[in-house]
């Protein structure tokens, strides 16, 4: 057991076979959340100690000993050309937990959340200083492959958005440009039971996905991502566009898959967020009066239950009683 | 009572609501104006085809085909009309340009879209643009002069030669998948023995096909002269050239209407550029894509200038199927026959021949436009 933690931190941190290591949080993330806390000193000495970290963050309402930070983020900026979307962002992201990024609209939530797999990238004109470490890896080193990052760290988009392809080939896409040939059937079976949707289409794989409902292409674009078989998974507003029953199904989902995958989620719903999230971060818009601009900050980010109830910060506790925003 | 403020405080009366009679009547005025225009276009085209039909019909039953037929050649003035010396000509060209444009034009598209960034991309679409502008005489004098001698005379066997091969090689991977795929159908059991019939048949054919290209390639390894002046392999470069921004411009079209949560979709799991491109994008884009491919097809059958001057056959010409040596497009038969002071005197259906080339030209564009949206409804990805 503690062998296997032990290997996970080190080549995490090494960032030399992270998919594999990947697996291996995977197969004993289960039995990790369980683990006396004694393993956790031993098993990190790669990354400067990321427990302590997250814990002096987080404020430590309920101290988790064993607890693991996968992206440490350090005064991050964003710009898009001249234009500041977010300010000195600072907060940390732990294994195996759910974390949600809530705020007005506008306030940078997106912005944040696509700095976590490089997506930013793709859009011109987009700059980020500060640092984001991923398993004590900076994430924006000039080394690292942005699509090796995005391999590891997946994604689920506000809209459900399937590829113009069979609900096989939907799943199938990840493995595919990874190289991998063999075994698809099983990786596709696999991951559309873990996204609660293989009862529902395993007669119909080679059909269009766009004849699935919202909720069901949203399971799939989440069946899409885990087929990869992720360290992360980034969510963007993923029920915005559901029902609440397609909702509660995603959420429940969200429950099942953390014990495997870590998961940052974007929300409106404040309900959502008390409900399926461990921690939560809380951003608000500054609004510059001189150019009527908005800069995104970050105004506390703790566990779920006291940001709910009992916020260090007026500005939150006034956007989660609904007071604001 | 016209005062905005007060129209919704005044319950509406038939007089306030009434549409006026000059205005009924600049309506319907309107209407009909751009039925006539429509009316115009659709009549016009008619009446073309009518006559182009009407000519034609006066060649096929006139011209006396047991004559013509064996005769190698195409001399309309001498009464000698051999279909192939014209149509397999037009072939080679419109294959070379395609060879030339296709892939040139769709790299330009893919950069264009998937890699250029906005700056780039503004400056380098006008850019192609502009090409698509310039006149095909240019076009024809510079493949005369310049590609004819130096292109053709220097590298074209070689050239062709890599290129035929590689085409063959494509040709045979793509024929060879076909066939696997349905026999792998036929041994699930998902297709009966009656199907296997018709694809061992498709098998054969393709199979001879192949066969006949290669042969047909050997057979240019022998009789190479390496023409100075024009030749069809010249006149092929030219019309490529020529179709380069056209390919690459309605492709680009077509890819640049492909969503963009698409792409963040595929960047997403993981895919590069490329990967995003050729899996997602052009996939998507595909109907725009063999659009652009159909019409650059059309254009450069139906190019006459650079033909008629790089070609390599002034107004009459022996058959030929190799690509160096001078020959007569379709089109370059009719531009020929329609010039010059003595126009169309000659043979008595000298002049009708030219409709009756008119109609081929019509029915080979029309065929390929045809089969095209059949194969875009097949692959089409809905998006
Ligand atoms: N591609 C872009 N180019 C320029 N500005 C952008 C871009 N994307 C976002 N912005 C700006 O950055 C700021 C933050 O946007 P972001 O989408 O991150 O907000 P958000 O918190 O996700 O909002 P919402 O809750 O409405 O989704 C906004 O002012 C937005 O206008
Ligand atoms: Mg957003």
């Amino acid at each position: 057991m503690t062998d296997i933690t032990a290997d996970t931190t080190v080549d995490a941190g090494a960032g030399a076979t992270v998919g594999a290591a990947a697996g291996g949080a995977a197969a004993v993330g289960i039995g990790a959340a369980a683990a006396p806390p004694a393993t956790a000193a031993p098993a990190s000495p790669a990354v400067p100690a990321p427990d302590a970290a997250a814990l002096g963050l987080a404020g430590a309402a309920e101290p988790a000993p064993d607890r693991h930070t996968v992206f440490c983020t350090r005064d991050l900026n964003v710009y898009y050309g001249q234009f500041r979307a977010v300010r000195d962002v600072t907060f940390d992201v732990c294994q195996h937990e759910i974390t949600a990024l809530i705020g007005p609209s506008g306030c940078g939530k997106t912005t944040v959340l696509r700095c976590y797999n490089r997506m930013n990238d793709l859009i011109d004109g987009a700059r980020v200083t500060g640092t984001i470490e991923y398993h004590g890896l900076d994430l924006y080193d000039e080394r690292v492959d942005a699509v090796e990052v995005r391999r590891r760290i997946g994604m689920v988009f506000q809209k459900p958005n399937p590829f113009p392809k069979s609900i096989y080939d939907n799943v199938a896409y990840g493995p595919r440009v990874a190289g991998q040939r063999k075994g698809l059937d099983e990786v596709v079976e696999g991951s559309l039971t873990k996204a609660a949707l293989w009862d529902e289409v395993k007669d119909r794989l080679g059909d269009s996905a766009f004849g699935l409902s919202g909720g069901q292409q949203q399971r799939l674009c989440i069946a899409r991502a885990i087929a990869v078989d992720p360290d992360v998974l980034l969510m963007d507003e993923p029920c915005s566009a559901l029902d609440p029953i397609a909702t509660a199904r995603i959420e429940d989902l969200m429950q099942e898959i953390k014990r495997e995958y870590t998961i940052v989620i974007v929300t409106h719903n404040m309900q959502q967020a008390a409900r399926v999230s461990d921690m939560t971060a809380f951003f608000t818009a500054e609004i510059h009066s001189e150019n009527d601009t908005r800069t995104g900050i970050l105004v506390e980010c703790d566990h779920t239950k006291t940001i709910f109830s009992n916020p260090s910060d007026e500005r939150t506790e006034n956007y989660v009683t609904g007071r604001f925003g | 009572m016209t005062d905005a403020s007060l129209i919704g405080a005044v319950p509406p009366t038939l007089e306030t609501l009434r549409i006026s009679k000059g205005r009924r009547r600049r309506e319907v005025l309107v209407r009909w104006t751009l039925l006539l225009a429509a009316l115009v276009s659709v009549v016009v085209s008619a009446l073309i085809l009518w006559s182009l039909f009407r000519e034609a019909w006066t060649f096929i039953t006139g011209v006396v085909w047991a004559e013509t037929w064996g005769q190698s050649g195409w001399f309309p003035r001498r009464g000698i009309y051999d279909i192939p010396t014209i149509v397999v000509p037009t072939v080679i060209v419109t294959a070379i340009a395609m060879v030339v444009a296709g892939p040139i034009g769709l790299g330009a598209a893919v950069y264009l879209s998937e890699y250029a960034r906005a700056g780039v991309r503004a400056w380098v679409k006008p850019v192609l643009e502009i090409l698509a502008g310039i006149p095909s005489v240019v076009l024809g004098f510079f493949a005369l002069t310049w590609i004819a001698p130096n292109l053709v005379g220097r590298i074209g066997k070689p050239a062709l030669l890599t290129v035929g091969l590689g085409v063959l090689g494509l040709y045979a991977a793509v024929a060879g998948f076909f066939a696997w795929s349905r026999l792998k159908r036929y041994r699930d059991g998902s297709s009966d023995s009656s199907a296997l019939i018709g694809v061992v048949g498709a098998a054969a054919l393709l199979a001879a096909m192949g066969v006949g290209y290669l042969f047909w390639l050997l057979s240019l390894l022998g009789d190479f002269a390496p023409a100075r002046a024009g030749s069809l392999a010249a006149a092929g470069i030219g019309v490529g050239l020529l179709t380069i921004p056209l390919v690459a411009s309605v492709s680009e079209d077509a890819m640049a209407a492909v969503p963009e949560h698409l792409r963040e979709a595929s960047a997403g799991l993981g895919a590069r550029r490329m990967a995003t491109a050729t899996k997602v994008v052009v996939p998507a884009a595909i109907s725009g894509i063999v659009a652009a491919f159909i019409v650059a097809t059309s254009r450069a059958i139906g190019e006459t200038m650079v033909v008629f001057m790089a070609g390599g056959a002034a107004d009459a010409a022996r058959f030929t199927d190799s690509p160096f040596e001078g020959g007569l497009t379709m089109t370059a038969a009719m531009a020929s026959l329609a010039s010059g002071t003595d126009s169309v005197v000659g043979e008595g259906l000298t002049f009708q021949s030219l409709y009756f080339v008119g109609l081929l030209l019509f029915v080979i564009t029309l065929a390929l436009n045809v089969v095209a949206a059949r194969f875009v409804d097949r692959v089409r990805e809905q998006y």
